[in-house]
């Protein structure tokens, strides 16, 4: 006897939410994915800087300045990097041949503090011996290793833009959700508000207000004003989107049912307006916080930001401004390189996520 | 002492010389567990008077000039904001017209109703009386029922949560907005079964609103006809129906299509209501009525007793009953 193979159907009594189903559409979107992954790996190393980095971001080693970089190379069974030695003219280095020593995995070497608390000294490869440098990208004008400070450099610009973008938008959001909400003066009072900001040129207003604050601020210090420098420039055409949706939003019958359930002004804005804009707000803030990393980079590179020797990409490409270090030490470009790839990485995954909020679209 | 009761109610949109009078002397009570119908055409001001009870109409731009609504013993037009959020769902509870457009869209219904427990008995905030509302307004499945998104259910399956959502708070009266207008017939007929079952077994008094004259027989003990802003005619529901008093009601009731007799053309009201702010100084409904006289034009009538019960507002209320 034969028994019908039972057909396969979707579990009918538990439906595809909306998120459900923007995790579908975005799924089949490739390079949207690809970003997606990028910026995962990018957020891990920059998470784990101090285990992966292989010195720390002040380890400085002035007998190696502009030295070129170490790639290790299979030799039998062992990763091993070779040695250089500087010739007789200043900042050139060669090879020496047949000497070399073997990479290892997870060697003792600087101290740092895994996560910003764990005290660790293990790091994930390294020679060992400082006559042996393994100097992924190079070395700078002091000798210290490029590699190791782009990490340490992407803690500062990667976690820059989500901050900045997540203060902002909060900011953004309630005041545009209370303006569109209230209209009237209130709306009057606070767009014209938005708009002085918005007609500021923003770099001017950046240098300006930096200016304010005191010199010999800590790096930590520099950071939080950096951070909200640039979310108090950025809240304004938030807060602007964010208002006409909810002018629209308001208008929704959804709205008078809460005010007839007697919910407060509060509440409907929170729990019932804003949340309906939430597919355009992740897309927008996914397609800003490239604005967010620029405009860090802006500042370091200007020299009014992250101060050495901490690292951001911004102040260490302040190091590649000179032509002549350019010719000569292309390595130094390291961080425009990894600023490229995330910024790039950012906005394929903002459009991926524009079109998977897109109902209408396949 | 009515559970509601409105005292020429006056509102006008806009202010001044601009001010459009939307609603003007307005009176009319409910009593506990009593069914009161509101019936007229279009912008005569019903979903106004409606929305007035738990003063939902936005000021600006619309301003109350006069009257008063007692709703429980408290005058509504004289609550600070703080306490009109504890009447709408705690005393007065919204069903509106289109369910789809009700619901929030992004959260899960049951998420929905919880929300209306919190705001008015948050110590009941729980699945369990999610559950028990969905099963009170007769949602099968309801375990499953409460992770749907409200795009997921059919249009009277998303009339069936806003009533569950409006009982939630246990209000003591029901204003349904043309509950059943964007519902299909059938599925018309089930809410109104429900709604007047819900009524018995929960003793809430119901504020119906419609244009549809075959539910106000259904469903109303009493019904207030509408016209251009003021109630013309007050009767208990049969009474109406069985003999309209009021030119308007007789022209009104002659214009429901008839299963029976051999009409051919279904009889209408001639002319249109006139446009608010556009109003004949006399009787409102003068330029339309079949047997207005000279006088009508002139003199407003006041709406009087004629019959205990009864309240016409005609000049020739007296005669109209012979």
């Amino acid at each position: 006897m034969e028994t019908a193979t039972p057909i396969p159907v979707a579990d009918a009594k538990i439906p595809l939410s909306p998120w459900q189903l923007f995790w579908q559409r975005l799924k089949r979107r490739r390079i949207a994915m690809a970003g997606g992954i990028i910026l995962i790996v990018l957020y891990t190393v920059a998470l784990l800087a101090g285990f992966i980095a292989p010195y720390h971001y002040e380890h400085l080693d002035t007998k190696y300045s502009f030295h070129p970089p170490v790639w290790p190379r299979l030799q039998g069974l062992h990763l091993v990097v070779p040695r250089y030695v500087e010739s007789t003219n200043v900042f050139s280095y060669h090879l020496v041949p047949n000497d070399t020593k073997p990479v290892h995995f997870f060697v003792h070497g600087d101290k740092y503090k895994l996560l910003g608390f764990i005290p660790a000294s293990i790091h994930l490869f390294g020679s060992g011996d400082s006559d042996y440098p393994v100097y992924l990208f190079g070395a700078d004008q002091f000798g210290r290793d490029v590699f190791s400070r782009l990490l340490y450099g992407s803690q500062i610009s990667l976690s820059i833009g989500v901050i900045g973008i997540l203060l902002s938008f909060v900011f953004g959001m309630i005041i545009g959700g209370i303006s569109g909400y209230f209209s009237g003066v209130t709306d009057t009072v606070i767009m014209r508000f938005c708009e002085l900001i918005m007609s500021v040129p923003a770099l001017y207003l950046i240098i300006s207000l930096r200016g304010t604050f005191p010199p010999g601020m800590s790096s930590a210090q520099v950071y939080a004003m950096i951070v909200i420098i640039l979310s108090f420039i950025g809240w304004a055409g938030m807060a602007r989107v964010i208002r006409g949706m909810t002018l629209s939003l308001r208008e929704q019958q959804f709205v008078l049912a809460a005010r007839a359930a007697g919910a407060t002004p509060i509440r409907i804005i929170t729990r019932h307006i804003l949340p309906n804009t939430f597919s355009y707000v992740i897309v927008a803030a996914t397609l800003s916080v490239p604005y967010y990393i620029l405009g860090e980079v802006v500042l370091s590179f200007l020299g009014v930001g992250i101060q050495e020797p901490s690292a951001s990409w911004g102040n260490m490409l302040t190091a590649a401004q000179n032509t002549e270090y350019l010719r000569n030490f292309p390595w130094l470009l390291a961080p425009g390189a990894a600023i490229f790839v995330t910024v790039l990485a950012f906005n394929f995954l903002g459009d991926g996520l524009r079109d998977a909020a897109d109902t209408k679209s396949l | 002492m009515n559970l509601l009761e409105i005292k020429n109610l006056k509102m006008d949109f806009g202010k001044n010389a601009d001010a459009l009078r939307a609603i003007d002397d307005v009176s009319f009570a409910i009593g506990t567990g009593e069914t009161v119908c509101l019936v007229g055409e279009s912008g005569c001001g019903k979903s106004v008077t409606a929305l007035s009870i738990a003063r939902l109409v936005p000021t600006p731009p619309a301003n109350y000039v006069g009257g008063e609504i007692w709703l429980n013993g408290r005058d509504v037009l004289k609550m600070s904001a703080r306490e009109l959020q504890q009447i709408r769902g705690g005393v007065v509870s919204y069903v509106f017209q289109d369910p789809g457009a009700s619901l929030n869209p992004v959260f899960r219904v049951g998420n929905q109703i919880k929300e209306s427990l919190k705001l008015h008995r948050p110590e009941k905030a729980n699945d369990a009386e999610v559950i028990r509302l969905l099963k009170l307004v007769g949602i099968p499945a309801p375990e499953s029922r409460i992770r749907n998104y409200p795009f997921e259910m059919s249009g009277g399956m998303q009339q069936r949560v806003m009533i569950a959502m409006a009982l939630a708070s246990e209000p003591k009266l029901l204003v349904a907005d043309e509950p059943t207008t964007a519902l299909d017939v059938t599925i018309q007929a089930q809410i109104l079964d429900l709604l007047s079952e819900l009524k018995q077994r929960l003793g809430m008094a119901i504020l119906l609103i419609t244009h549809n004259l075959g539910i106000v027989g259904d469903m109303a003990d009493r019904v207030a006809v509408m016209y251009a802003g003021q109630i013309v005619e007050l009767a208990p529901a049969k009474e109406l129906l069985r003999r309209p008093l009021h030119p308007y009601a007789k022209a009104l009731m002659n214009s429901v299509p008839k299963l029976h007799g051999d009409a051919d053309r279904l009889s209408a009201i001639p002319g249109n209501v006139p446009r608010i702010g556009n109003f004949p100084k006399g009787c409102r409904f003068y330029p339309r009525c079949p047997s207005a006289r000279p006088e009508c034009a002139d003199t407003m009538p006041e709406l009087v007793e004629v019959e205990p019960n009864r309240w016409v507002r005609c000049l020739y209320a007296k005669e109209l009953t012979k």
